[in-house]
């Protein structure tokens, strides 16, 4: 539409202007180079931090007990990882936790929120709990779990299936009522049975905030289980971290929080892919 | 007759105002057998409301709404509304939008219905977008994607819901002429509502002017020019003579509240 009327732009001449043809200027093709701009650029900038940090660190202001550089951190990595160490039981004991806490949020949380979203009446009876829960750091409940379940995995698993729920839950039960009117006029104009509008109009419309949902709760599904173990556990990456800080390691300490953020960013990254795996309907945004 | 309409009435409870609205009363109309009849009225008479009751998706207060002598009461198989809005499902494509409107009414079936739609994607023009996606076509190609939805389940009646009123004004020429070439066609029962004048004397056999609200059937215009019609009939002095009419009719229902609103103002 737009574009018939650009077509019709109409040539004005005046007699000032020689009429020598017009030099083109040629299409701007994007730099070989611009693919790999963003990477180029991350990588430049994570290196600059990190000779910033050691130079710092070099300068010896403070002990290096307080701030090693990144040139201490990576051997105690390293040693994180040698025979005869704890790591192996710490990352299955918090992967475990983290695997059962974040899937049981992951399908419960699926479901309550589909159902809140599609019955209002259910949402009407669900909604005070949801709201007292969302609006209320979760963490404060890892004394109460202690209590309850231990200091063993269920009361991790616990605070984790509490962190992550909410989010998700929230974030369905949106996507279920975001549905757009029109679409759903469309279907109840041509009949369609309420358990096919769910199925092919709401459902597929609600994946991108299901999504969200399940990315918001990985970052509180972690920050459970570290903030559990490091108030009690027997095992687990937050009470390497705990051990570390209490017993002066300050190094090994840094390594344990590495592990923990390289976990967080690969498991949002791989929910990013799922994402966009799943928007491959929505036009590219062309900068 | 296909569709008759006998005193009906359309209201319903406003919960803001905490009041009964009444959008259409005592409409008298009739739709014949293979006719292509066009509702025109000043904004807001009730002309898509109406439409909506004949679809099925508003129940009438009063009166009788009948399709081949069956009471309307809910949407169904014998009817297909082509919206305003495209109203299609983002994440389909093309092909996967055509079928919905199958697939809503639980007709889905047969590997020949794959062929089906995509001869009908045909004839609205669309060959070669078969698995585009509504995102990545313009607003007219979408409003054919609409439409062949509607007309792949074959309706005994088509409703049109000012399906061409968010077109620019060249797109929207399109349109008319090829839904036209298309009913020409199949001359299925077409109920269209407009409030493009022009467009309702071009698509029509008969054109109805509806009051202002709440709605009623104020005249009834029978438009002869001879089918099939391009676009050039518009300029025709009988179009023109038809279009002053519907006009004037119109006109009518507007000067009302203009001239008590143009009162209303302090000097």
């Amino acid at each position: 539409m737009s574009v018939r009327e650009a077509d019709r732009i109409i040539p004005v001449t005046t007699g000032e202007v020689s009429p020598q043809p017009q030099e083109r200027r040629s299409v701007v093709r994007p730099k070989r180079w611009k693919k790999y701009e963003a990477l180029i650029i991350g990588t430049s900038s994570v290196v600059g931090v990190l000779t910033v940090w050691q130079l710092v660190a070099n300068a010896r202001i403070w002990p290096p007990l307080f701030l090693p550089g990144p040139l201490d951190v990576a051997p105690a990595f390293v040693k994180l990882f040698e025979p005869g160490g704890d790591i192996w039981i710490d990352i299955a004991t918090s992967g475990q936790e983290i695997v059962i806490g974040y899937g049981m949020a992951i399908v419960i949380g699926l479901v309550l929120g589909l159902l809140m979203g599609w019955y209002t009446r259910f949402q009407y009876a669900l909604d005070p709990f949801v709201n007292f829960f969302y609006s209320t750091p979760r963490i404060v409940l890892v004394p109460l779990f202690i209590i309850w379940f231990g200091i063993d995995m269920p009361s991790k698993i616990a605070v984790i299936f509490l962190g992550a729920l909410f989010p998700i839950i929230i974030n369905t039960m949106a996507g279920v009522r975001n549905t757009e009117a029109a679409l759903l006029r469309v279907a109840k104009s041509f009949g369609a049975s309420d358990a096919l509008i769910f199925q092919r109009v709401v459902l597929p419309g609600s994946v991108p905030f299901i999504l969200t949902g399940f990315r918001l709760g990985v970052g509180h599904a972690l920050t459970g289980v570290i903030v559990g173990e490091l108030i009690a556990a027997r095992h687990g990456v937050g009470q390497l971290i705990a051990i570390a800080g209490q017993t002066f390691q300050t190094p090994k300490m840094f390594a344990g929080v590495i592990l923990i953020a390289g976990t967080g960013m690969l498991l949002t990254a791989t929910l990013q892919r799922v994402e966009n795996r799943f928007q491959s309907w929505r036009p590219q945004i062309r900068r | 007759m296909k569709l008759v309409s006998r005193g009906v009435c359309i209201e319903y409870w406003l919960a803001r105002s905490q009041k009964i609205f009444t959008a259409v009363e005592s409409v008298d109309l009739d739709v014949r057998d293979g006719e292509f009849l066009a509702i025109v009225g000043p904004s807001g008479c009730g002309k898509t409301t109406f439409l909506n009751a004949v679809d099925g998706l508003l129940p009438i207060s009063a009166g009788s709404l009948a399709l081949d002598g069956v009471e309307i009461r809910k949407p169904g198989p014998d009817r297909a509304m082509v919206f305003q809005q495209p109203g299609l499902l983002p994440w389909r494509t093309v092909l996967g939008n055509v079928i919905f409107g199958l697939e809503a009414q639980g007709r889905m079936g047969g590997p020949d219905m794959v062929d089906r739609a995509r001869q009908q994607i045909e004839i609205v023009g669309l060959q070669g977008f078969e698995d585009a996606y509504p995102l990545e076509l313009s607003g007219g190609m979408q409003q054919r994607v609409n439409l062949a939805r509607a007309l792949l389940t074959d309706p005994k009646m088509l409703l049109l819901d000012e399906p061409f009123a968010a077109l620019d004004a060249q797109t929207r020429e399109m349109m008319q002429l090829e839904l036209l070439k298309i009913w020409n066609r199949t001359r299925k029962t077409a109920l269209f509502i407009t409030h493009d004048i022009k467009e309702a004397i071009y698509l029509a056999d008969r054109v109805v002017v509806f009051t202002k609200r709440p709605g009623r059937v104020k005249v009834t215009v029978d438009i002869t020019i001879p089918r099939p019609r391009d676009l050039r009939v518009k300029r025709d002095p009988q179009f023109l003579r038809y279009e002053d009419e519907i006009w004037e009719s119109i006109q009518e229902e507007l000067a009302g509240p203009m001239e008590r609103l143009i009162a209303e103002i302090p000097a």
